[in-house]
């Protein structure tokens, strides 16, 4: 590929420098321009990321003894509550989305913005009224909700905690996600520049498109859940509440009906980094685009029927458990056409052995790991014995975290020299991978072995036996906040020190890296005429 | 470049791009109202009886009337758009103003009915209602939850509708780009299309 693109746009300037109306602090809050609101983005979801990693952190740590040793189980039951609420709904389900989807959706379909750039700044404004909401839930009523992320009632209806401001501020989250499903679509539909058919886009977009219609169909369903869930706490309308002939499991339904789509929301941005990751670095085009494609669809579509899987011993048919359980195993399909292709794509490549990919490959093993065990927990009889064990958070946390947030920063590692322009220092970055890796693994790999054995998850307090693996765990944690810390103070370093980023330094072929780093304010001198599909090298 | 001059240069407009917007948007309305019409479903399947004695308990009258207001009202916003369409900006005004005070009359209709339960003691937690049996308790809190959350519905169409008919008297609204006015119509239609599945559900069951 061609490295030696002018770096500088027409007008000479990148889109930083090109302020528009405001200057300071409001030329980035009043942007439309939907690189800057990725960026504004970038900087609220890794806050809140490093708060989930925080709370995290100290939940581990009060495992380490047996009984209280630095919190009570009060404490402890609000800390893994909020853990959960931030590291879904405020980092994962926001984070691929609103960072990489706003920055580089446009430039990859050849456009110069999205289709409705006002609604997507109020998206960002949205999601930080969200996120103001769901902190003020901390301090204010009877401290935080000591729920689980789950809210299930009735235990939700009757805790004195602060549920109902914290359940508002996940519906008004849920109106963020949706303002920008909307705005993606639509810009799919309608931006594409010319010549770029639906099967010339990049697998990137391709995996937002079906992130965009899950957040457009699912989210308005817990919303409509959690103003019930609000009804009935603040009036007492009754509809979950036993006493007054309401039934708790029609809550687990319609919370599921979202939530497990939203896994997806959170993993398939995510397989579509690693997609423009593996190409990229095995100098090849990706085998079975087409295939590659069409699965995030089929992931969407049949990852919208699975939602009973959570329930199989909340006490339903035993009907419904088996077409659950086999819908869980017919999504395992696509997803497994999806690693086979990144393999098979490896294979006979020329490949280029570089921070992202590594990335990459810590992803593809995580993820199967966590796939894997998925399909364990998706088989009725095993997940009756493993339900609400350890099992359980190592299997969604290799996913989501393991899966998602790796990805996330595979794609942080990726594009960093297109969205700031530097480079960071490769070696560094490889070793905070590589100590990020360990402990991850160190973390959450004894979780399985402590589910088998029957540790049950949300406890704060655990059986003799369970400590040396506990233990193990726990070191797991503070080894992955080393790697942590070294990989964004590496990252954090290069913003100010480090070298200035060529226009193209992967070789890629998309056509983010056919503009300058970072890009000028209009993306493109030109609107590009796409002649080829995506991955063309050679 | 500066900002001024780039809005100026691109300041094309995507009726198509707008209206899939929109189309997505009322989506994500009709998903919002799935929840409760599940609940429903799964209740009435549980408690017929109940529901068929509570549902006798609302009043028809004014469920007819409210019904026959918010159809007409779809109609005079299919007719304001149609005379934005034509250029004719004093009946175009005059119709967006009738579909507001519809939806207004809907409102003072509800609150009148509402008003009326409240007074009998019937209202979600109420110390009457919970005399009542199981399935009478959910239907009326299926009711207050489902009205209500149209009625804040029918609220925000009212308070878009007046932003309309600013922007029709300031002439931003005009024959060549009332995409504006068409969307709020279709959302207008949506909420009474809600009501058409509320009303038989709660009012015709008895």
């Amino acid at each position: 590929m061609d490295n030696t693109l002018p770096s500088g746009s027409v007008h000479g300037a990148s889109f930083y420098e090109e302020r528009g109306h405001y200057r300071g602090i409001l030329s980035w809050i009043l942007s439309t321009d939907h690189k800057r609101i990725g960026i504004l983005y970038l900087c609220s979801v890794l806050t809140l990321f490093g708060a989930g990693v925080l709370l995290g952190f100290l939940m581990r740590l009060e495992l380490i003894t047996r009984g209280p040793t630095i919190m009570g189980p009060q404490t402890y039951n609000e800390i893994f509550t909020l853990h959960g609420v931030i590291m879904l709904f405020l980092f994962l389900i926001p984070a691929t989305p609103g960072v990489f989807g706003n920055f580089f959706l446009p430039i990859l379909i050849g456009a110069k913005d999205v289709a409705f750039p006002r609604l997507n700044l109020l998206s960002w404004w949205v999601y930080m009224a969200g996120a103001v909401l769901a902190i003020t839930s901390l301090f204010t009523g009877n401290g935080p909700p000591d729920t689980g992320w789950t809210f299930y009632v009735p235990y939700s209806l009757r805790t004195g905690t602060n549920v109902p401001l914290a359940v508002f501020s996940i519906f008004v989250l849920g109106f963020s996600s949706i303002l920008t499903g909307i705005n993606f679509v639509t810009t799919v539909h309608r931006l594409r520049a010319p010549g770029m058919g639906w099967l010339r886009m990049p697998l990137f977009v391709w995996t937002l498109y079906a992130t965009s219609w899950l957040q457009i169909l699912a989210t308005p369903v817990i919303g409509v859940t959690f103003l019930l869930v609000i009804a009935e706490r603040v009036f007492g309308i009754g509809i979950f509440d036993p006493a007054k002939g309401g039934d708790p499991l029609l809550y687990q339904h319609l919370f599921w009906i979202y939530s497990h789509p939203a896994v997806y929301i959170m993993i398939l941005p995510g397989m579509g980094i690693i997609s423009e990751i593996i190409p990229v670095f095995s100098r090849k085009v990706i085998f079975g685009y087409k295939a590659v494609a069409y699965s995030s669809i089929g992931i969407a579509s049949v990852g919208s029927l699975v939602w009973g899987h959570h329930m199989f011993v909340s006490g339903y048919s035993y009907t419904a458990g088996v077409l659950f359980s086999f819908f869980t195993f017919l999504v395992a399909i696509p997803s497994a056409i999806k690693v086979y292709n990144w393999v098979a794509t490896l294979y006979k490549g020329s490949i280029r052995v570089d921070t992202p990919f590594l990335f990459a490959l810590a992803f593809l093993v995580q993820f199967s790991i966590g796939g894997l065990s998925g399909l364990i927990l998706g088989a009725l009889s095993l997940n009756v014995f493993l339900h609400d064990t350890y099992f359980v958070p190592a299997h969604f946390h290799y996913i989501k975290f393991g899966g998602g947030g790796f990805a996330f920063f595979a794609g942080l590692h990726y594009w960093f020299p297109k969205m700031f322009g530097k480079l960071y220092n490769k070696k560094i970055a490889n070793y905070a991978l590589l100590i990020s890796f360990i402990g991850f693994n160190t973390l959450y790999f004894p979780m399985f072995l402590l589910g088998l054995e029957g540790m049950p998850r949300r406890y704060y307090d655990y059986l003799p036996r369970f400590q040396p693996l506990q233990v193990v765990s726990i070191v797991g944690s503070w080894i992955l906040v080393l790697g942590l810390i070294l990989m964004f103070g590496n990252l954090i370093r290069a913003l100010f020190k480090g070298e200035k980023a060529s226009a193209n330094p992967w070789g890629g072929a998309t056509l983010e890296w056919q503009t300058p780093s970072p890009p000028p304010a209009e993306n493109f001198e030109k609107i590009p005429v796409i002649e080829h599909g995506p991955y063309k090298y050679r | 470049m500066n900002e001024t001059a780039r809005m100026t240069a691109e300041k094309h407009r995507d009726y198509t791009g707008s209206k899939i917007g929109m189309w997505l948007f009322l989506s994500t309305e009709v998903f919002l109202f799935v929840g409760p019409f599940l609940l429903y479903a799964v209740y009435r399947y549980r408690y017929p009886t109940d529901f068929h004695n509570a549902a006798a308990g609302l009043n028809l009258v004014l469920g007819i009337l409210n019904t026959v207001i918010l159809l007409t009202s779809s109609l005079t916003m299919a007719l304001s758009i149609a005379s934005v369409k034509k250029g004719n900006k004093k009946l175009s005004m005059l119709f967006l103003m009738l579909t507001i005070l519809f939806g207004i009359v809907f409102l003072a209709n509800k609150y009148v009915e509402w008003g009326a339960k409240i007074e009998h003691g019937i209202y979600p937690n109420s110390a009457a209602l919970l005399k009542h049996s199981n399935g009478e308790i959910i239907f009326y809190g299926l009711y207050f939850f489902a009205t209500g959350l149209h009625g804040l519905h029918i609220l925000a169409g009212v308070i878009l509708l007046s932003v309309m008919a600013v922007l029709i008297a300031k002439g931003k609204i005009d024959p060549s780009d009332f995409i504006k006015l068409e969307n709020s119509g279709l959302y207008w239609h949506l909420v009474d299309i809600v009501w058409i599945y509320l009303f038989p559900l709660f009012y015709l069951i008895r």
